[in-house]
């Protein structure tokens, strides 16, 4: 085999090389760091996706050694190959930022902003695209396009008003699952994700549409409303599957298994697909072999008050007595009547004051 | 008189039908392509003509045909774009429905320069009686021995195919033209890969226009060379204008690119001036997509040189002062008219037609009508031109098509060009609903005598 061919691309000045035919994006993403463009419709492990929400333009400063003129417009670097000496611009470029901040923009304006209610909140791109790019009011002073509610099945919860179209869940519906139920209906601002023939969605392997959404438009009816994100904790486990790799995570909290997703990787992409078994029926502790906790970003909502590389705080308390075994500083039994035994809490009529627990005999 | 090469024998009682269309010279390109010339010898004549792609981009046509991809063992299309439906743009339609049989002749003769052995229409739907009309010219041809195997034992396998649209004006975008022609929602394809390399069903594809296939047979007729004489500079031969708005005589006119605006909107010959005797205030001068200009800058350029009807001399200035040949959809618009109730028409156009892939044009098309429809009905804000000019910006340029841009044009034009007549929506706006702004600054010179 003759030697292989490996092409020159300068990303935000860091310079590196990748095969031929990678993208953009995916060169950034070998680089890591700040410079990679975000991506909202682009799943690398889905054929064809990519190219649609524009929140990853960067500018081509440079064609390529051979031709350097730099490219007029705007490209998406998620479907733009590099070329031997592409020089690219993404943070370093003015245009690009503010091209960005005007697609954040748009997506954010028919967007209902129900992060207090929506279980994607903690886990969601768009939530992290617009504290990066969003404003912190908005220029849009009309009503906002909602949807009548559809129900797509037993499984999957859809949520129109909050999709942005990133056709994610169709590429997932088309190369996945055997047939494709659901799809986008009308056109411009109208266009919706639907089954148009009230169809139900229960292909074995559709439930990884909840995986790839980038929002909370599909949404797990069997954790809807359970529990937050942040408050569960994932876990790398396994099972034997006669029909997907039985590579998932779990959401725990306490003992309790609350969901089952996809292993999302640090892009937030799912590689080994999981079948509808595993994500919705499987959810006892015994069901699973369980690695160990996941990795999650540090700087994930998720990781918030998960014990990694805790550090027990420093026990001042023998110090400051000197050696001397504390004592218990105060006794609540004594100050409260709570405790009582004399009263009957099921006995009390109507809300408890503190009158009612003081003693009668003192 | 103008010379006329598509539309000379548009008179003649009859010449919809074969036999009429053949007793007045037709089908000779396509003997004498056949006959005579190979077809790189066909995309040579093309590129030596100068002919630019009459859809609206003004690509060079013969410079498309050479960038095809030509690998072995796979099929090469021809698709013919006949997807018209920009406001304002009538001319194809005009030329299918009187002289069907010139089209075809174009589609033989490009369909052996390219290589092509299925050649497709691609129609509007809203076009089912042309449907019927070009069907029929097939048929005359096919019985004729036009088309199908071994045109005139040449060893060229030709069909033509007609397949009409869903009613989508983004399937007039070439890319999204072939995903419908595939049977696939009409979306515009990402590119790279271009038509030219993976078009229809994954192979080489060349998507034109119906005027430019149709000027295909002059050129073969009289030699490229020959063509290249009519109009000027790089703006060769002849376009087919449709005319509306406020004048005289709207309609489709064939038009040697060489004469000047004035001439085009004042000449008995052609628009035959402004309705009514009144006064030229603006003009979209190539479809809805193009930039409008206020008469003073539509008649003479910033420059102070005469405007011509060319693809150069209406695109001098850019953006700023200038505009495009675009399809030739040219609108005017008289002192009574209203610049801002005639963007916010253009913009629900365009939101209407948005095919909703790309979030820029989605939800930017969807924000400038709203936008517009406030500052139309009196409840704009000062604020809101800002803003709508902040949308516009935003929105061009990041699209995947050229639709985001289309939409975003005309806005941008039409506030760079029109801004006190928005001011004075906002703060006039009662009055603004009782009467227009009128002519204001924007008028020609006062002229004598009209």
């Amino acid at each position: 085999m003759s030697e292989q061919k490996f092409f020159k691309v300068t990303i935000d000045n860091i310079t590196t090389e990748v095969e031929p035919g990678t993208t953009i994006l995916q060169a950034a993403r070998k680089i890591g760091g700040d410079i990679v463009p975000p991506a909202m419709c682009y799943y690398s492990t889905l054929k064809d996706s990519g190219g649609k929400c524009r929140t990853c333009l960067v500018k081509v400063a440079q064609g390529s050694a051979a031709d350097p003129r730099p490219v007029p417009k705007l490209v998406a670097s998620c479907r733009t190959a590099v070329m031997d000496g592409m020089v690219v611009e993404n943070i370093t470029n003015q245009q690009v930022l503010e091209a960005r901040d005007g697609v954040v923009e748009f997506l954010l304006i028919n967007h209902p902003l129900d992060c207090p209610v929506c279980d994607q909140a903690g886990e969601c791109n768009l939530q992290d695209l617009s504290y990066g790019h969003g404003d912190d009011k908005s220029r849009f002073e009309f009503v906002k396009r909602t949807f009548e509610p559809e129900d797509i099945g037993p499984h999957i919860q859809l949520h129109m008003n909050r999709c942005i179209m990133c056709y994610r869940c169709t590429y997932v519906a088309d190369q996945l699952t055997e047939e494709r139920l659901h799809g986008v209906l009308d056109r411009g601002d109208r266009s919706r994700i639907s089954t148009y023939i009230s169809k139900a969605i229960d292909n074995d392997f559709s439930g990884n549409m909840i995986d790839v959404c980038p929002v909370g438009a599909l949404t797990d009816k069997t954790f809807r409303f359970k529990n937050r994100v942040w408050f569960t904790r994932p876990m790398d486990a396994h099972r034997e599957c006669s029909k997907c790799a039985g590579k998932v995570h779990l959401w725990m909290r306490g003992d309790e298994v609350f969901r089952v997703t996809g292993r999302k990787d640090q892009w937030g992409e799912v590689h080994d697909w999981i079948c509808n078994e595993c994500r919705y029926d499987k959810k006892k502790v015994s069901d699973w072999i369980i690695e160990g906790p996941a990795k999650m970003s540090r700087h994930s909502v998720i990781s918030v008050n998960k014990y990694y590389g805790l550090k027990k705080p420093k026990d001042f308390l023998p110090e400051v007595m000197g050696g001397r075994d504390p004592k218990m500083l105060m006794n609540i039994h004594d100050v409260s009547g709570v405790n009582d035994p004399d009263i009957d809490l099921s006995a009390i009529n109507g809300p408890a004051t503190s009158k009612t627990f003081e003693k009668k005999d003192s | 008189m103008g010379r006329k090469l598509l539309l000379d024998k548009v008179g003649i009682v009859g010449i919809r039908s074969y036999d009429v269309y053949r007793k007045n010279g037709g089908y000779s390109s396509v003997e004498k392509v056949l006959k005579t010339m190979s077809p790189d010898d066909v995309t040579n004549e093309v590129k030596k003509s100068g002919l630019r792609g009459r859809g609206g981009a003004g690509f060079p046509t013969g410079m498309k045909w050479g960038f095809l991809a030509k690998p072995e063992g796979v099929p090469r299309y021809l698709v013919c774009n006949a997807d018209e439906s920009e406001p304002g743009t009538f001319k194809d339609r005009y030329l299918m429905e009187h002289i069907p049989h010139l089209l075809i002749e174009g589609l033989i003769v490009s369909s052996y320069a390219v290589g092509s052995n299925r050649t497709y229409i691609y129609i509007r739907g809203e076009f089912g009686w042309i449907v019927d009309i070009l069907e029929q010219a097939i048929a005359e041809a096919k019985n004729n021995g036009w088309l199908g195997k071994n045109i005139l034992g040449s060893g060229f396998d030709c069909e033509v195919y007609v397949h009409p649209g869903a009613g989508a004006y983004i399937c007039g975008e070439e890319t999204a033209l072939l995903e419908s022609l595939e049977g696939k929602r009409g979306n515009p394809r990402i590119k790279p890969p271009f038509p030219a390399v993976k078009g229809l069903y994954g192979c080489p594809t060349v998507v034109n226009n119906v005027e430019t296939l149709s000027t295909v047979v002059p050129i073969i007729n009289m030699g490229g060379d020959e063509y290249a004489k009519y109009g000027t500079g790089k703006s060769t031969g002849t376009k087919l204008i449709s005319a509306c708005g406020n004048i005289n005589k709207p309609g489709v006119y064939e038009i040697e690119m060489n004469i000047s605006v004035e001439e085009f909107i004042y000449s008995d010959e052609y628009c035959g001036g402004i309705a009514n005797g009144k006064r030229l205030k603006a003009c979209v001068p190539g479809g809805s997509s193009v930039p409008v200009l206020p008469a003073y800058l539509l008649l003479k350029t910033a420059k102070g040189e005469t405007r011509m009807m060319t693809y150069e001399s209406l695109s001098d200035g850019g953006f700023q002062t200038g505009s495009m040949l675009g399809s030739g959809g040219f609108i005017v618009y008289d002192e009574d008219q209203c610049i801002v109730r005639n963007t916010y028409s253009f913009s629900r156009f365009y939101r209407h037609e948005s095919c909703g892939q790309c979030s820029p044009c989605r939800e930017g098309t969807f924000w400038m009508e709203k936008i517009l429809w406030n500052l139309e009905h009196g409840k704009g804000k000062m604020k809101d031109i800002d803003l709508l000019w902040s949308v516009q910006g935003n929105i061009e340029g990041n699209t995947i098509c050229p639709l985001g841009d289309a939409a975003a044009w005309p806005v941008a034009a039409a506030i760079r060009h029109f801004r006190d007549e928005f001011e004075w929506h906002v703060t006039h706006p009662e009055e603004a609903q009782r009467r227009n702004y009128g002519l204001a600054g924007y008028a020609e010179p006062l002229k004598a005598g009209v």
